[in-house]
């Protein structure tokens, strides 16, 4: 079958791998149709993210049809539409009876690598590097799906591939950003990074009740979407100081909940400062760059709630914990428990309330996946997500 | 207190046991030593030296010399050291007749050489207890111990029925090839060694608290003995249940002892941390979890040379 592996530093190639096979009784082979390029993909393709190797195939967003079942898998048949969760999660271990999908105790095989790292094992990931399990990725044919009978949802005929895919990650992983904000009426929210992700945490904040969202960005077509979309107020942080202006929107309280759906590679317009980090981390003395990060943390309310939905993967310099700490802030975050939120999420769709395809800007054939990564790296002819066609 | 932890596995527990051979050179020493001090005329009448006077004074010092290791074998510490010095005795005791036998004949040459020929055959025995001991000691200081620990969301009694179903063992323990149970406490364990060569063993329960813990040992004439004990800890609030390992075993020295190092690794316990890993995956999620680049599961030891993360090039699935 035809696969995108990734073969280096910015690098990535469709090649032909055999297709995957039942390993075990919980799993099911899912044939793709629908695959997305997500900004996660982006921190492996710049190297970002340890423990890749070449020929990994990438993808954690996919959808398609159940074309085997293992034995144990009672509640999928051959022939139905399926979208599958990013975290790979069990349903048993104590984490999956919690909720915490993502921090299933018994997904990841290379768990005792990935505690050397982060004290404790994260679930396993679809095409996300050796440290989240060395699982075959979705940008593909096919797909082995482990613990079929807990992370697939079946979607209805009337909900398209293209708002269901998203049910994969980016939707549920913004709502959570705004779902952890624990929105009070009157309140207002901030999040950087206008990608696919910050889009969908501004409109979910929207939903939950926020009474106003500023999306900071510094791709105008990003930002016109954050208005149309999400009804959002929005900031160039190219063009403004953008905690002289959060003070000045809010009368100097600050917004009572900051997120960041930017994650390890934040810019900076100070081309000193953006020199700084940067180089630190091409050293490896830093593994992220925080400018998004920092600011929210300075930028939020006393008492108000950071909540953290772009990715990390190791240490973070220059944090401002004396802020965190002096001003009652309350910091949450993780990757997102997929599996509790596709169904209410798929529910609100099919409701009308939104529909989250507004993010995808191209839809190419899986054969163009190189050109998908280029364009979206450097968010090319207004590409805001990619969506592969199988 | 628990009484799992007064159950006796010396090899986990790193007592020393006694053996029954130099018990017996202890006593042996003891008869003889208190038989030179309190008897020397007897004693030299029964080895034929009753007619030296040098030699009947020379026998309670013997007998002193005895008392030595006889006090040391008999509380058995370093038992290799006290069968030396026995062997050292020994080979003073056969100059000491050998110059007594040339100058003797008739029926006192006949008592020196007899005398001669049991303190030989003693000195045979003296020399395999000493070879035993220093194997035993050399094997104790080769000992792996280690104690690992993991928490699985299932009752107690659930984490008890399958391990104490031996068979189960080698769905999580990697090395392990095959259990058998050959009766209800009884099994014959088979592990695979590098190169296709296996390395097999009896074993056997010897404390068994359903639903709280099991413990096991190798069966004596191991090559490489080993035991181990797991205890299932309840936890409040339906947190499920710790299970708590501890592992030993003496890995003989020479190429099996090489090959049994290669099995368990350069991190032994970082092996045994990865079975239990196994043992909750299997437990709880009802298999072992595997992934393209871990196709048989965890371990930290193939990290290092995993595969990409394609699936396994065995043909066309369909
Ligand atoms: N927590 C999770 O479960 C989860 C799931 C999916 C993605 N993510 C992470 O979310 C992040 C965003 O993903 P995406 O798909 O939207 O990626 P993306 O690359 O499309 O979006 C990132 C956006 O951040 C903007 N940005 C960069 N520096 C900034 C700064 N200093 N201030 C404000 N904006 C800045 C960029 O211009 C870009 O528009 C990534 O880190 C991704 O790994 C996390
Ligand atoms: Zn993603
Ligand atoms: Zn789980």
């Amino acid at each position: 079958m035809k696969a995108t592996a990734w073969m280096g530093r910015d690098s990535v190639k469709v090649v032909d791998v055999p297709e995957p096979k039942i390993m075990s009784p919980r799993d099911a082979i899912v044939k793709i149709s629908t695959t997305a390029i997500c900004g996660s993909d982006l921190h492996l393709y710049h190297g970002y993210l340890p423990a890749m190797r070449k020929g990994d195939i990438l993808g954690h967003e996919f959808l398609g049809e159940v074309v085997e079942v293992g034995p144990e898998v009672g509640n999928l048949k051959v022939g139905d539409r399926v979208v599958v969760p990013f975290p790979i999660a069990c349903g048993r271990c104590r984490s999956c009876r919690q909720g915490l999908f993502s921090v299933c105790e018994n997904s990841n095989p290379n768990a005792g690598f990935a505690e050397k790292l982060l004290g404790h094992s994260p679930a396993g990931v679809f095409g996300y590097s050796h440290l989240t399990g060395g699982y075959a990725g979705g940008q593909a044919e096919y797909a082995r799906v482990p613990f079929a009978d807990v992370g697939p949802l079946k979607v209805p005929d009337d909900v398209p591939d293209d708002q269901a895919v998203l049910l994969a990650d980016v939707f549920p992983t913004g709502y959570m950003g705004a779902e952890m904000c624990d929105i009070q009426p009157g309140d207002v929210v901030a999040v950087w990074g206008a990608g696919p992700v910050g889009l969908l945490a501004a409109a979910s904040a929207r939903l939950l009740g926020a009474d106003r969202v500023i999306v900071i960005d510094r791709y105008p077509y990003r930002l016109r979407l954050a208005e149309q979309h999400a009804g959002a107020e929005v900031l160039n942080y190219e063009q403004v100081d953008v905690l002289d202006a959060l003070n000045e929107l809010t009368a100097g309280r600050g917004p009572d909940a900051c997120i960041d759906a930017v994650g390890l590679e934040s810019h900076h317009d100070n081309p000193a400062l953006y020199a700084y980090d940067r180089t630190k981390q091409a050293v490896r003395v830093e593994t992220e760059r925080p400018f998004a990060l920092r600011q929210a943390i300075l930028a939020c309310r006393s008492g108000g709630v950071v909540s953290v939905v772009g990715a990390y993967g190791g240490f973070v310099d220059k944090f401002p914990m004396g802020a965190l700490m002096n001003r009652s802030l309350i910091m949450r975050t993780g990757q997102c428990h997929v599996q509790r939120y596709t169904r209410p999420l798929l529910e609100r769709i099919r409701r009308g309330e939104i529909d989250p395809s507004f993010v995808i800007s191209h839809r190419l054939p899986l054969k163009d996946a190189p050109k998908g990564y280029k364009i979206f790296q450097k968010k090319q002819d207004d590409c805001t997500k990619v969506v592969l066609k199988v | 207190m628990d009484r799992v932890d007064g159950v006796v596995l010396p090899e986990l527990d790193g007592a020393r046991p006694n053996t029954g051979l130099s018990r017996s050179l202890g006593l042996l020493s003891l008869a003889l030593g208190v038989g030179a001090l309190v008897a020397p005329d007897v004693l030299a009448r029964w080895t034929g030296l009753d007619d030296s006077p040098q030699a009947r004074a020379a026998l309670p010092a013997i007998g002193l010399r005895e008392l030595a290791p006889a006090a040391g074998l008999l509380r058995a510490r370093h038992p290799g050291w006290w069968t030396g010095s026995r062997v050292a005795g020994d080979a003073m005791d056969l100059t000491l007749l050998g110059r007594a036998l040339a100058d003797r004949c008739g029926e006192r040459r006949r008592r020196v050489a007899v005398t001669t020929a049991v303190i030989a055959g003693i000195t045979v025995v003296d020399v395999i207890a000493t070879l035993r001991a220093t194997r035993a000691r050399k094997a104790r200081e080769r000992l792996i111990r280690m104690t690992v620990a993991v928490t699985v969301n299932t009752p107690a009694s659930e984490a008890y029925r399958f391990w104490r179903d031996v068979e189960n063992l080698p769905r999580f323990m990697t090395h392990l090839a095959a259990v058998r149970a050959t009766d209800l406490r009884r099994s014959h364990w088979i592990a695979r060694g590098p190169a296709g060569r296996r390395i097999e063993w009896d074993a056997e329960i010897v404390d068994d608290q359903p639903n709280r813990s099991i413990a096991w040992r190798s069966l004596p004439g191991t090559r490489v003995p080993n035991a181990g004990r797991v205890r299932f800890v309840p936890l409040p609030a339906d947190r499920g249940t710790e299970v708590r390992v501890q592992l030993g075993y003496a890995p003989p020295a020479g190429g099996l002892g090489r090959a049994v190092a290669k099995l368990f690794g350069e991190e032994p316990e970082q092996q045994v941390r990865d079975d239990l890993r196994r043992f909750k995956q299997v437990l709880e999620t009802g298999d072992v979890v595997r992934s393209d680049g871990s196709p048989d599961g965890i371990s930290v030891r193939q990290q290092l040379h995993q595969r990409p993360a394609q699936p396994l090039p065995t043909g066309p699935r369909r």
